[in-house]
């Protein structure tokens, strides 16, 4: 299901709750799949006690994964050309993530957007660009 | 980092799917995909991550004997008195965070992808990187902050280039202040 520029408008978007309630078990599940073990996402007493974070927190890839899951819903499989994002904000255990794409601009077959991922207090964790090749 | 064979296989896609919340059948149905546009099943959009897995040095890794591994055993560190895992100089996606296991360490700031073409179950990929900019500034919750980019690019079998990730790492002085 892919995207069509006759259908498309500069400022239209695109929203998905991402995540509601992150368990550490996906936290466990991502550094597994991604293979990532920096016991700062999975381990509390090294968290805790010698990196001093509040408790462990997610991978930003694992944000970025999300956020892309809200992305190929959006634009469609495989239609990606670019995607980025800067890191902002730590996620934790318990945050719920709402992602968010907004058409800026349509090029020659190509839609450009702006991706923005806040939590549940509306504090934007991850930011950035994307962009996708459309019908 | 640099990766001479990092086989795209189904169940890791499949594993990596469902540790984003991803239940979309293109990454793990194989008769849906090849009816689907992209005619395989492809790898989400971040996946090329887990090329770490096949990085034989990776830092982030307990090593088979898990001597030297940073994390909680009967301690919250198993570093102690021991230096952090002594790796050489690695990208600044891990090098940052595998060298610095006290204080802050490294974290990661920023990451993009530009997709030559999606990677696909059967395609072999390698990842060579290389360093990019890198740059400081001091910020209000961490203290000075030291920036390394990092390019990698995956290329398939053919020598064609598939991937090209551009990450971002940072060093803090201190852990990010969370107030």
């Amino acid at each position: 299901m892919a995207l069509k520029a006759s259908e498309l408008n500069i400022g239209d978007t695109y929203s998905e709750t991402v995540v509601e309630d992150l368990k550490r078990t996906q936290i466990v599940m991502y550094a597994g799949a991604s293979g990532d073990y920096n016991p700062v996402h999975t381990d509390e007493p090294f968290a805790t006690k010698v990196a001093g974070y509040p408790t462990v927190f997610a991978h930003g890839m694992l944000t970025m994964g999300l956020t892309g899951r809200m992305l190929t819903n959006y634009v469609g499989d495989g239609r990606l050309t670019e995607f980025g994002v800067r890191f902002t904000s730590q996620v934790f255990p318990g945050d719920t993530l709402q992602s968010t794409a907004t058409v800026e601009s349509l090029e020659d077959g190509l839609v450009n957007l702006s991706v923005s991922t806040t939590n549940q207090n509306g504090v934007e964790v991850a930011k950035g660009t994307a962009q996708a090749r459309v019908d | 980092m640099a990766v001479d064979k990092f086989s795209v296989e189904a169940s890791h896609i499949m594993m990596f799917a469902r540790s984003i919340g991803d239940g979309n059948q293109i990454y793990y149905d194989k008769e849906y995909a090849e009816a689907a546009e992209p005619g395989a099943i492809i790898a989400p959009p971040t996946f090329v991550q887990a090329s770490a897995q096949f990085d034989s040095t990776y830092g982030l890794r307990p090593s088979m004997d898990g001597i030297g591994w940073m994390g909680s055993g009967s301690n919250p560190t198993s570093a102690i008195r021991r230096e952090a895992p002594k790796t050489e100089e690695k990208d600044s996606e891990d090098g940052g965070r595998s060298r610095q296991s006290q204080g802050g360490g490294g974290l990661h700031a920023e990451q993009r992808y530009v997709y030559h073409r999606h990677p696909k179950v059967g395609d072999i990929l390698t990842a060579a990187s290389r360093p990019g900019e890198s740059w400081e500034r001091v910020g209000r919750r961490s203290g000075k902050l030291v920036f390394r980019e990092s390019i990698t690019e995956y290329r398939d079998q053919n020598g064609e280039l598939v991937v090209t990730a551009t990450s971002v790492g940072v060093t803090t002085e201190r852990p990010v202040d969370q107030k």
